[in-house]
């Protein structure tokens, strides 16, 4: 049986778990009951699960990034106000009402981590990865943040500063990572398949031209 | 509460595992247990501050034991549970059974979109003027209150400096008590690595955490 200390199960995993047929006997159970209730709608359950397995995900952010590469007066934007800069390219609202963003260099990474649950920047980067939400990460971002990149193949010199920000309210970080050398003259749209989600948490750098597809 | 979700700095967890190319979700109870969630916490009937609280209102061993998206269906079923809104009858039979009381609205699906894009704003308008200011020394008070709040046990008692000066923010140990937003001051506090975990810390290692004015103290 998985639990939040270990990585989640895997669908293919269930298949024998009673533990897990119970849950999702009773998970079935309560929507029945408030569907008859008439305290959901189906059909919003479905746009619910629809929008955030198809609509939103982290190439909202990387666009975001792409254009702070690009756009000297959108980077300044950002660091100013990043909720309005966000929500000017159509990325705002549920876990990104309160939008910081915190910029790489050569001498500081950010890192973003949410120690108490898992507060994490829904509108640009989608629902957390299960490694973002699970007890490993939660417990060692803040203590030892270089092993932490070390397991996402990460090493940083040691001169470099490590800069974790923990989200316990309702402001949520996203880390801007800095421009891959030899990406001169790249579009916007060239640039944002650079970005990868875990450069936008600070787990991971951008991809360079070379790894670009 | 010192509960085992203020994970910050726990030993024995483990490496960290990434999943190459990760679904948004791993199995079809998840995906109807996030929609539920989120589709009751659009009634109005409990705010975030109550959802985090639900969650994490359990014994250690429950809590480390369920995965996150069970945490998520127990927060749900307590949360029912305890403003009446589906009885244990009702759970045990798999179906809605009596009267049934009205919530404050539900979520349609053409609204989803709208809900979603506005998201809930937690900023208010502030009565007070700020305590501190960027560059300021602050200590985190040594709090422990048995019900929700958002002041890591890693960070308490120590001292770190005011980075930025957030706004006058919703109070989650008031909100989630069901005693009103109650807003104060959130202001992004820097502690040094040595500060928090001593001699032996990443000397090149800050941590900031985003703390409300009642959880810091002049130093």
């Amino acid at each position: 049986m998985s639990s939040i200390h270990k990585a989640e199960p895997h669908e293919h995993d269930h298949a024998h778990g009673s533990e897990l047929s119970e849950t999702e006997l009773r998970v079935r159970a309560l929507e029945t009951i408030l569907t008859e209730k008439g305290y959901v709608d189906p059909a919003a359950l479905d746009r619910l699960i629809e929008t955030y397995e198809t609509k939103v995900g982290p190439r909202n952010g990387a666009r975001v990034v792409a254009r702070a590469w690009s756009n000297p007066e959108y980077r300044e934007r950002l660091r100013k106000d990043a909720t309005g800069a966000i929500a000017s390219m159509g990325f705002a609202g549920r876990q990104s009402e309160h939008m910081i963003a915190v910029e790489n260099t050569p001498k500081i990474h950010n890192m973003v981590v949410c120690t108490l649950c898992s507060c994490y920047p829904w509108a640009v980067l989608g629902l957390p990865p299960v490694w973002y939400k699970s007890a490993p990460y939660r417990s060692r971002a803040v203590a030892d943040p270089r092993g932490v990149l070390r397991e996402f193949g990460l090493e940083l010199p040691d001169e470099t500063e490590i800069r974790v920000w923990d989200s316990t309210a309702e402001v949520r970080y996203l880390a801007v990572p800095m421009r891959p050398l030899g990406t001169e003259g790249f579009s916007e749209e060239r640039l944002a398949a650079l970005v990868t989600r875990d450069s936008m948490i600070g787990t991971g750098l951008p991809k360079s031209p070379a790894e670009a597809p | 509460m010192n509960g085992a979700h203020d994970m910050g700095g726990v030993h024995g967890f483990g490496p960290v595992e990434p999943e190459p190319n990760e679904p948004a979700f791993h199995a079809e109870w998840e995906r109807r247990a996030f929609a539920i969630t989120v589709a009751m916490g659009a009634t109005g009937e409990w705010n975030i501050d109550m959802s985090r609280f639900a969650r994490e209102n359990r014994s250690p061993a429950d809590y480390l034991a369920k995965s996150y998206y069970e945490l998520w269906f127990a927060g749900l079923e307590a949360l029912l549970a305890a403003r009446r809104l589906v009885s244990a009858e009702e759970l045990a039979a798999g179906h809605a059974r009596g009267n049934t009381r009205p919530v404050k609205r539900i979520l349609a699906a053409d609204e989803v979109d709208q809900v979603l894009s506005r998201g809930t704003v937690a900023v208010r308008e502030s009565a007070t003027r700020a305590r501190f200011k960027p560059g300021d020394r602050v200590r985190a008070r040594n709090l422990h209150p048995g019900g929700h709040t958002r002041l890591p046990r890693y960070v308490r008692g120590h001292l770190g400096t005011i980075e930025r000066v957030h706004g006058c923010h919703v109070f989650p140990d008031s909100n989630a008590a069901g005693a009103g937003e109650n807003p104060q001051w959130l202001y992004a506090v820097c502690f040094e690595g040595r500060e928090l975990w001593g001699a032996e810390s990443d000397p090149k290692l800050k941590v900031s955490v985003d703390a409300w004015e009642p959880y810091l103290e002049p130093a």
